[in-house]
């Protein structure tokens, strides 16, 4: 057993555990705690495939912008303290045969495909994603600014004052 | 670790995510449902990009991630708008367009 497959296990464990709870827990408010643990789990694994530049993306993004900004709807549009946050579930045995079938068909397809060759030398991950964005991906990158602007824009409509 | 195990990992963390979106009431769990199932994606991509070694994958998960963070942005903002509207966000009673 390899320092990564026992990195791989804990993480997986910890990822899996998680994730469950954020969809199965009562309360909205530690829901959203329980996919902040997922997150970080999720940028775990990226470190665990040699990506780190990615793992602080990941924390930064996700961790910090997403989960807080999700905390702000739930303190908007629930009360914090009292019994309304508290959520229910509906069609859960039909929910989970939906996703046990998608499961299964995944990785069912997965089993029939066959292993890459493993890969020895890899290349400078953080100079060549600087490349690559100025230089293949230079117009998706463009079109990705424009997209969060259009996005801010949405958001400043949505938010303004009613007059 | 073979790519297969990080692949089977991102399937069940994205059948959990589908799982949570199906069933949820609130809008808010739905949301958080659908993170989850992207961040599988990118548990696939990330790996795909490692065992091929082709920085390909690395360069969309970075694009997936900022798309969703603008995603969540605007789903929230229709989330609350939606409260000032009809005062709740149960998905079940928001049928407007219900013929």
């Amino acid at each position: 057993m390899t320092v990564e497959t026992v990195g791989f296990w804990l993480v997986a464990a910890v990822l899996l555990a998680s994730s469950l709870a954020v969809v199965l827990t009562k309360n909205l408010f530690h829901a959203v705690l329980y996919l902040a643990v997922a997150l970080v789990a999720t940028g775990v694994v990226f470190l665990l495939l040699e990506s780190p530049f990615l793992f602080g993306v990941q924390l930064l993004l996700y961790a910090g912008g997403v989960v807080t900004i999700v905390v702000f709807a739930i303190m908007l549009t629930e009360r914090l303290v009292g019994e309304r946050i508290t959520q229910t579930s509906r069609h859960v045995v039909n929910g989970a045969i939906v996703s046990a079938a998608v499961f299964v068909a995944v990785v069912g397809f997965l089993l029939q495909a066959g292993a890459p060759a493993p890969v020895t030398e890899r290349p400078d991950q953080l100079a060549g994603l600087g490349r690559a964005l100025v230089g293949p991906y230079a117009v998706t990158l463009e079109l990705l600014g424009v997209l969060l602007v259009a996005a801010l824009l949405g958001a400043i409509y949505f938010a303004r004052a009613d007059d | 670790m073979s790519l297969h195990g990080y692949l089977t990992l991102g399937a069940l963390v994205f059948a959990i995510g589908l799982f949570g979106v199906v069933t949820r009431r609130n809008a808010v769990g739905m949301l958080l449902g659908i993170e989850l199932m992207l961040n599988a994606v990118n548990i696939n991509l990330v790996a795909f990009s490692r065992f091929h070694a082709d920085l390909g994958g690395i360069v969309f998960s970075l694009f997936t991630i900022a798309i969703t963070v603008a995603e969540v942005a605007l789903g929230l903002a229709i989330v609350i708008v939606i409260f000032r509207v009809r005062k709740t966000i149960e998905a079940d009673r928001l049928d407007l367009l219900r013929g």
